[in-house]
């Protein structure tokens, strides 16, 4: 079977995306999971990957391409076929010589100051068309930071009004010491070199998803009035980016991964999120979100779910608190975590349950 | 500069430059505290102790890193910790 690989969603309110270069080219093989090439979008510069075993026959949109999405991306053979000639009429990159042009994209071209020499063809027969002088206004590395901000900006507007508008949200907060669990981070860390020191962050996720197992109601998506759980425990770090903005990738298979390698797959995250370099299934397959306000002096974060998700985690930083317990008040370090839930998916009783077994385990860390 | 401070700086310049590509180390207050500067964060934070690990064989225990929040005393807790091992 042949089919076409086609422009990805890479996250509610994307339209189109812009490819930046290909990794693959005609006749190559590829297996499923491997990145292809990379496309430009408002979250940065997006891997994306293919999801099926297949021979790589033609490349439809070069780099530069401005494609929406669910537009086709490559023509894919089957692994193994001999790839077919191309038709004749398959767009390639004729010789200067004979190049054809639009007369619209001339004038546009002449009015930008393009030189049309460097402009691929994508029109028939490899003829420029005013989509690709277009394309070439922008530089192949993709949009502006500012031009990126702007959409960013528009994408989580979209998806944040969907959020209040169609999502009745409930909200739990549960204020937790972990004097106890940060005493052990330190201790567990104190003979490790930098590489290998566990994150905080690493036992927050491992907690989130550790209960995630006993309430699957929480983890999955709210689609056409029911709810499908998630495939797989893939929490979605809120990660912000400096020049503003956010994006929430997903820590994939939580669950099954040490505190060790969580911590591995965290710092690359963030360090990717903010190179703009993530991958297209860390954005599309996170099936909870957490956030964490953590350096930023808050007690808590009341977050906004990201739909179609159906709850959101918030941490706020640790403080230092007077704290009762067994009688004697002294002082420990403290966090609140905070719970919010779609309540069209699940009630707030499950929600504490789930809440209550994040702080138990936060407070076992050596079970994690 | 000595030969150590330029290489503390060049360290100190490239983990920047992988880690939180978006700050110029040169615009930088060299006395304001780099969470509030530049925002950086806990992971940044740990990043860039491995990045020096790395980059220049030194080992940061985390109970130090309350006293390297500003890049001058990055510059200077590397420096010293380097002049010291020679």
């Amino acid at each position: 079977m042949s089919g076409m690989y086609l422009m990805p969603a890479l996250g509610a309110g994307m339209e189109s995306g812009i490819v930046v270069e290909w990794h693959v080219e005609p006749g190559q093989t590829v297996s499923r999971g491997d990145v292809i090439g990379v496309v430009d979008t408002e979250k940065g510069a997006i891997d994306i990957e293919i999801w099926e075993d297949a021979e790589i026959a033609e490349i439809l949109a070069p780099p530069g391409t401005t494609v929406p999405v669910g537009e086709p991306l490559l023509r894919l053979g089957v692994a193994g076929d001999r790839v077919p000639d191309p038709p004749e009429s398959t767009p390639s990159p004729p010789s200067q010589a004979r190049r054809r042009v639009s007369p619209l994209a001339r004038r546009q071209a002449a009015e930008k100051g393009i030189d049309l020499t460097q402009v691929t063809g994508t029109g028939p027969g490899g003829a420029v068309v005013m989509a690709d002088v277009e394309a070439a206004e922008q530089p192949a590395a993709g949009p502006s930071d500012a031009h990126r901000q702007a959409s960013m900006r528009r994408a989580i507007a979209a998806a944040m009004i969907r959020s209040k508008r169609e999502i009745p949200h409930y909200y739990l907060a549960h204020t937790i010491s972990l004097e106890s669990s940060l005493r052990w981070l330190e201790e567990e860390n104190l003979d490790r070199p930098p590489a290998k020191r566990i994150l905080l962050a690493a036992l927050y996720v491992k907690a989130v998803a550790r209960s995630l197992e006993e309430f699957p109601d929480l983890n999955g998506f709210w689609e056409n009035g029911a709810f499908r759980p998630g495939e797989g425990v893939h929490p979605g770090l809120a990660i912000s980016l400096r020049g503003g903005g956010l994006v929430a990738p997903a820590v994939h298979d939580a669950l099954t991964r040490t505190l060790e390698d969580l911590t591995e797959g965290i710092r690359d995250l963030v360090q990717r999120a903010r190179a703009g370099r993530l991958r297209a299934s860390e954005v599309t397959d996170p099936t909870i979100t957490i956030t964490s306000l953590g350096n930023r002096g808050v007690d808590a974060v009341f977050g906004v779910i990201h739909p179609p998700q159906v709850a959101m985690v918030g941490i706020g930083t640790v403080v230092e608190r007077p704290w009762a317990e067994r009688g004697m008040v002294g002082s420990r370090r403290t966090v609140t975590l905070t719970l919010s839930a779609d309540h069209r998916a699940g009630d707030g009783h499950g929600g504490s349950l789930f809440l209550a077994g994040v702080a138990r385990r936060l407070q076992t860390p050596e079970a994690l | 500069m000595n030969e150590i401070e330029t290489r503390v700086r060049a360290a100190i310049r490239d983990g920047f430059r992988q880690i939180a590509p978006e700050v110029d180390v040169d615009e930088v207050d060299p006395e304001a505290d780099l969470r509030e500067e530049v925002d950086l964060d806990s992971v940044d934070a740990i990043n860039l102790m491995v990045h020096f690990h790395e980059s220049l064989g030194v080992e940061i225990p985390e109970s130090d890193y309350g006293k390297i929040t500003t890049l001058d005393a990055m510059v200077g807790y590397l420096t010293g910790r380097l002049a010291g091992q020679e």
